[in-house]
């Protein structure tokens, strides 16, 4: 998952923002992959993640093929229960979950070395704070890529407080002109910042949008509710 | 991507939902339509967003009664009311903007999802990036500008004279005319793209070398260029990447950890 390397923001907007993902390699380790999936997410539940998805399926928001008109007055801000994602895959894909504390991580990661799967656990986060996690959980860090940021034409990015919502997906899934049309909505009062959040992280499809990070985002002076 | 017009009914919903602001509403039709040139068949419309497969007529009704009455409709922004999308079937060479951009599909050259490739996320495996190597993605288009191949290839090209080697796993070097000068076939240059990650790998020693090499080029092109760096730790744990980063007045803070658990288990699950 590039998907997950380049988040917008400064260090400090990042300190509840940690991706935990595992994958298989093909011709490596691929073979009875599912159960240590499975396993890897319900491990990851007893640590409280914000979210967990399945790569191509994506986390507990999700897009609905025959939605009720109804539900405009009543939808809820949850698709699915973790339990359903973990139960309906069925697939060889990378699975995530998604920790807003660096201790929730750490705890995570200590079962995660225990369990020893056999397949490649990698953090997207701040790289400093996850060498530390990882050296507290016995693990010794094999290898690194690090995020440049953004060069070139970037005159033709858009502001802030949407970059920082819209690069959530780093396949740009969730559009800049979704996150503007989302903060404004939050700003005049026609929907809360959870909704708001629900709403971009459907479109997310490896799952791997931050509910937690993008509603601080949406309260933030600046962002959404001013 | 097309828009049926026999359904949309201009809620606009899909305006905001476009990553490259590829779709419009239409004056003379009073309907939304795709920009094909523009559209990079990424899909988000037609994947992310809910349906209701309403009645296309009764809609238009409900809705030209409330504009009578000056009352405007607040609906589910991430809803197409009517199911109007009408994914065509795609012909080579425009086929590649969806391989390229539709992350729920996978690459025919690597036979991996997303961006088609595995970077350092199973180094541990792989191997990919060495000891005393560095590891390079330079991705072009994202976040939501897009990209035309000619673009990737200006970076290629000076990328091959500066003798970095490019990933041969990887769905750009697949499309490469000759690797060795970093030439695309120029049959999909116009084509484009939401994103395409170039990689190559170098001495650590090319660091410096290839990081200005990549901000020359880019602050040429009209799209936006993210940049990775991968790296291979010691057995501390450590690297001296960061440092030389420091000295180039980059700033890196985050990244991608590989933690280093996997291993290569087919053989003993094989086995068993």
């Amino acid at each position: 998952m590039t998907n997950t390397l380049h988040r917008y923001g400064s260090p400090e907007s990042f300190q509840d923002d940690f991706i935990v993902f595992m994958r298989s390699s093909k011709g490596r380790n691929e073979i009875e992959s599912v159960p240590k999936l499975k396993a890897f997410l319900q491990t990851a539940l007893r640590h409280r993640p914000v979210t967990i998805s399945q790569y191509r399926r994506g986390s507990t928001v999700r897009p609905s093929e025959n939605l009720n008109p109804i539900v405009h007055w009543r939808r809820p801000v949850q698709d699915l229960t973790p339990e359903q994602i973990i139960e309906a895959i069925t697939e060889d894909h990378t699975v995530a979950a998604i920790f807003d504390t660096a201790e929730a991580m750490e705890a995570f990661l200590c079962e995660v070395k225990a369990a020893d799967w056999g397949l490649s656990v990698n953090v997207a986060g701040l790289t400093g704070e996850t060498h530390a996690c990882a050296k507290r959980a016995g693990i010794c860090r094999h290898s690194v890529e690090y995020s440049l940021g953004f060069q070139g034409a970037l005159d033709r990015l858009p502001e802030r407080p949407v970059l920082e919502l819209s690069t959530m997906c780093g396949h740009s899934m969730v559009s800049p002109n979704l996150a503007r049309k989302m903060l404004d909505l939050v700003r005049e009062g026609r929907r809360t910042p959870e909704q708001a959040a629900a709403y971009l992280g459907r479109f997310c499809s490896c799952g791997i949008f931050n509910p937690t990070r993008a509603i601080r985002l949406l309260e933030a002076p600046g962002g959404g509710r001013r | 991507m097309r828009i049926d017009p026999r359904k949309c009914v201009a809620c606009g919903n899909c305006l905001a939902v476009c990553p490259v602001s590829a779709i419009s509403i239409d004056p003379a039709i009073r309907r939304a339509t795709v920009d094909r040139d523009e559209c990079v068949e990424c899909y988000a419309c037609e994947n992310r967003m809910s349906k209701e497969h309403l009645n296309p007529t009764l809609v238009r009704a409900v809705r030209g009664f409330l504009k009578l009455l000056r009352i405007r409709f607040d609906p589910e922004p991430d809803v197409c009311p009517t199911s109007a999308f009408a994914p065509e079937e795609l012909q080579w060479p425009r086929s590649l903007r969806r391989a390229f951009s539709d992350p729920c599909i996978p690459h025919e050259s690597t036979g991996v999802y997303g961006r088609g490739t595995e970077e350092v996320k199973t180094n541990d495996v792989t191997n990919r990036v060495g000891s005393g190597e560095v590891g390079f993605t330079v991705e072009f288009g994202r976040p939501a500008v897009g990209t035309r191949f000619r673009e990737v290839q200006a970076m290629t090209m000076a990328l091959a004279r500066i003798g970095a080697v490019f990933e041969k796993n990887n769905p750009v070097t697949a499309l490469m005319a000759d690797p060795a000068s970093g030439a695309i076939n120029p049959e999909v240059l116009e084509e484009k793209v939401l994103s395409a990650i170039v990689e190559v790998r170098t001495p650590q020693a090319m660091l410096p070398l290839v990081l200005r090499t990549v901000k020359e080029v880019s602050a040429t092109l009209d799209t936006v260029v993210s940049v990775g760096v991968a790296v291979r730790c010691d057995g501390e744990g450590e690297n001296s990447v960061e440092a030389v980063l420091a000295a180039e007045g980059v700033r890196a803070f985050r990244g991608k950890t590989n933690l280093g658990l996997g291993r290569l288990t087919n053989l003993e699950t094989a086995r068993a």
